[in-house]
Parts: C-alpha cells; structure tokens; sequence
C-alpha cells in the first residue's frame, strides 16, 4: 500500500536523518537506567506460545496479514 | 446431496488456505520482532498450550507445546507442536455443504545465533491436513546499535503450498508465498519504547478454490437464487503498517499500544488498534486487561449478492472478505512461582487468558433466514470466545 510505504519511508529517513545528523548525540538512557525496560511486563508477546496462537485466530478471520506484534521483548539490557 | 457435499469440501479447502497463511505468517513473525533485543537469545523455556477458539457455531481446539533451549550462549533451538481439532457447522457450511470434523497438525523449528550485537535466525515449518499441505521458510536479521537503544530487523520468508481436493486424488495446485518485512525499535526513555515495523506479503498460485460458491440472481428458482464457483485472481499482493508504543508507569505496571494499517491489491483497506494495561499484585500474580477493534473494506470482486450469473470476471461472497468489524475484550490472569532447590528449573507460571470477540457484518447476510426477496436477509453478526490456557517452566 502506497501509504503505508511512504509513512515508513518518511519515518525510517527521520530517525536515521536525525541520529547521523546530530553524531554527538550520545545514547541517554544508560544501561543501569534499563531495569523497567528489562521487567517482563513490559514486553509486547510476554508468552510466545499465546501470542503466536492469536495470531493464528486473527489471521484466520481477518483479510489483513503482517507486520503483527510477535512474541519477544526486553531492551537488551542483562 | 452432491453440490452440498462438494461445497463442504470447497469450505474446508479455504478455510486450509487461511489457515496455511498463519502458519506461513507466524513462522514469519515468530522469530522476528521491532522489540526482540538484538543482544540477548530469548530465555530458556517450555510451554504447554491448550488453546479453543468457540464461536459462529465453530470449535476449534487443540494443544500447542513450544520448547526453546539455549547452546552456549550463543545458539538458541526452539521447536513448536500445534494442533487444531475442528468441529464446524458455520454459516457457510450450514447454507451450502454439510458440518464436518478434521484435524490439521503443524510442526515448526528454529535456529537462532548471536554474535555480538547481531542475531541471525533460520526457521522451517510445515502443516499438514488432509487435503493441504504447507511449508515455510524464514530468514531474519536483527542488530542492536546506539548503546543497545535501537535495534533494527529485517526478513524474509518464502512459503510453498499444495492445495488439494477431496474425492479427486489426482488435484494438486501450487501456492507460492513470499514475504519481506522490516521493523526499527527505538528505546525513547528510561520507561517508554516505540517500534515501527513493515511487511510486504506475495502470493502467487491457486488462491481461489472452483467449489466454493457465490450466490447470484435466479428467477427460475424457488429462492430466488442460485450459486456458481467463486473466481479469485491468481496473484495478491498486500503491505502492512504497524506502530508500537510502550510505556511503564510510575508504578509498576505497563500500559502498550498497538494500530496497524493494511491494503492489498485486491481492493481490502484495513486497520485495527490495541491498548492493553498489565498490573502485576504482589510476587506472584500478573493480571493483564485489553481492548482491540478491527475493521476492514471488502475486496472489489466481492458481492453477497451478484446480479446475474458470470457478473465480472473475479467472484467471492467469503465474509472474510467483505465489509465487516469486530471488537474484541481480553483478559488474563498469571501465577507465578520461583523454585528452590529444583535442579536447573528456575520457576513455573500458570496462565489464563479468554478474549471475547464480537464480528459485526455489513454486507454478508445471513441466509439462514428465508425471505421473500433475495437481499433483505439480515446481515450477519457472531461472537466468539478464545481461550488460552498454559503451563510454562523456565531453565
């Protein structure tokens, strides 16, 4: 869909526009800063074998398809 | 007798299509994510599903087993068992064919390697039912950058389908699926993230089935009309937009959006939104609530109703695929335990989650009801409850 594409366009040029553009920037959130981040409550797909299985209900009932939530989360910060 | 039971057979075929699709696009999003981190495998973890889906005088249930296993820190294995058991007498089946019972059985596995900031994974899955058959394989990439505050995922799948027919050994169409997606995360603050992501799907193949049937205008006959053999184009091509917003609030707790837009070639614009709130209660307990609201156009091909017979050059009446809605309420419930002192188990959850859904119809009627003009029927409008109950164990 054109308008999909060019939103994501729009917005992937913005974000990597930005970060290059400003080189000094320096990552803000420091890696002990991250414990909320890493708290599994926040993951979108806390539990893979649910989340994959609503997939499957979604997709068999709906014409849309992709670009779903998948199982996974965190911020990398073990 | 015969038309009604060859359209069963037409009914059960394309619900299989729908259903190889989610086979081809869980396999594509399961080991690909805008919030996977790019730096950590995922944990160590077994789960054992049952899950049902009740609704549209549809059951559909079956178990589900995921078990995932790291090598060295470095290499993660994970291998999924599914099953649905289906019971169906659902509008379509009770209007032109006969209930039936069938079973479709689906196995999946993939390999995940890290390597410093990188993860590369593969996976291979197949479904197989009586008369479908379906295989998928993945490729995905994700890589964490900027201090580990952004990742970004890229993939690819490609799926390869056998459609069958019962009753005619010898039928055997090919689907062929290709799929690409790309997703960005981004940690905003100490307490919020955003991802974006995108996925184009292809497919290209016996999309349609001859024996599913729509209905068209027949003074000759006592209902006023009759039905001919539905005709799909042979290729579709769709992309789908999605945003993602999470948020910790200042206790804990965690509030997460979710909106996606769609189009196809085939004519269907779609978009759905989501807002979920997960509140844990005390050391043990997780309790999550959301809401969710879909909503589709039909495809251009699609009529309940076509004026005569042969009407255009593409035909559907699958309500899948016309002007419809649906809005759904979920809520969930999880215990959580940590174990001492047994061996390499670190802790179990038990988990309970019943989403209740209504679909809302507006141009597919419900010819259950008998009516002295063909088009006046009511439309149609089900609800459905899905249940998902597990056990996992962690390692």
């Amino acid at each position: 869909m054109n308008a999909a594409r060019f939103l994501l366009v729009i917005t992937v040029l913005s974000l990597f526009t930005g970060l290059s553009a400003c080189s000094s920037i320096e990552p803000w959130v420091k890696p002990y800063e991250r414990q909320n981040l890493a708290d599994p409550i926040t993951f979108f797909g806390r539990d893979p074998v649910a989340d994959n299985y609503m997939h499957h209900v979604h997709q068999a009932r709906e014409s849309a398809r992709g670009a779903e939530g998948s199982a996974g989360g965190g911020c990398g910060c073990n | 007798m015969v038309l009604k039971e060859v359209l069963g057979a037409v009914v059960v075929v394309t619900k299989k299509a729908m259903k190889a699709f989610s086979l081809f696009a869980v396999l594509s999003v399961q080991w690909f994510s805008p919030f996977v981190s790019a730096a950590v495998l995922p944990e160590d973890r077994a789960d054992v599903l049952y899950h049902r889906f009740d609704g549209g005088d549809v059951v559909i249930d079956g178990p589900s087993i995921l078990i995932r296993k790291s090598i060295k820190d470095t290499v993660s294995i994970s291998a999924n068992y599914y099953v649905d058991n289906i019971t169906s007498a659902s509008i379509d089946v009770v209007t032109t064919a006969s209930a039936y019972t069938e079973q479709r059985v689906e196995n999946s596995m993939s390999v995940e390697y890290l390597r410093d900031k990188t993860i590369l994974s593969v996976s291979y899955g197949q479904s197989e039912e009586n008369d479908y058959s379906a295989r998928t394989a993945s490729f995905n990439f994700s890589q964490d950058f900027f201090g580990d505050l952004t990742t970004i995922s890229a993939g690819y799948s490609q799926g390869w389908d056998v459609v069958g027919k019962r009753g005619e050994e010898d039928f055997a169409e090919d689907v062929a699926r290709k799929q690409f997606r790309f997703g960005l995360s981004q940690v905003i603050t100490k307490n919020s993230l955003v991802g974006i992501s995108w996925e184009t799907v292809t497919d290209a193949g016996y999309l349609n089935n001859p024996y599913r049937s729509v209905r068209y205008l027949d003074a000759t006959t006592a209902t006023g009309y009759s039905y001919q053999s539905e005709l799909y184009p042979e290729t579709r091509t769709s992309d789908a937009f999605a945003i993602r917003a999470m948020y910790y609030l200042p206790y804990r707790a965690a509030i997460k959006a979710d909106a996606r837009i769609f189009g196809d070639t085939w004519g269907i614009r779609a978009k759905n939104m989501e807002l979920s709130y997960t509140h844990p209660y005390g050391d043990h307990w997780i309790f999550d609530v959301k809401i969710r609201r879909y909503q589709q156009t039909k495809a251009d091909f699609y009529s309940d109703l076509f004026s005569r017979i042969d009407a255009q050059n593409f035909l559907a009446r699958d309500k899948e695929m016309s002007t419809f809605s649906n809005d759904s309420f979920g809520l969930g419930v999880s215990y959580e335990h940590e174990l001492n002192d047994w061996g390499p188990f670190d802790r179990v959850s038990l988990n309970l989650v019943v989403d209740y859904i209504q679909f809302d119809f507006e141009d597919f009627r419900d010819l259950r009801v008998q009516t002295t003009t063909p088009g006046l029927e009511p439309l149609y409008n089900f609800d459905a409850t899905v249940t998902r109950a597990f056990f996992s164990i962690w390692y």
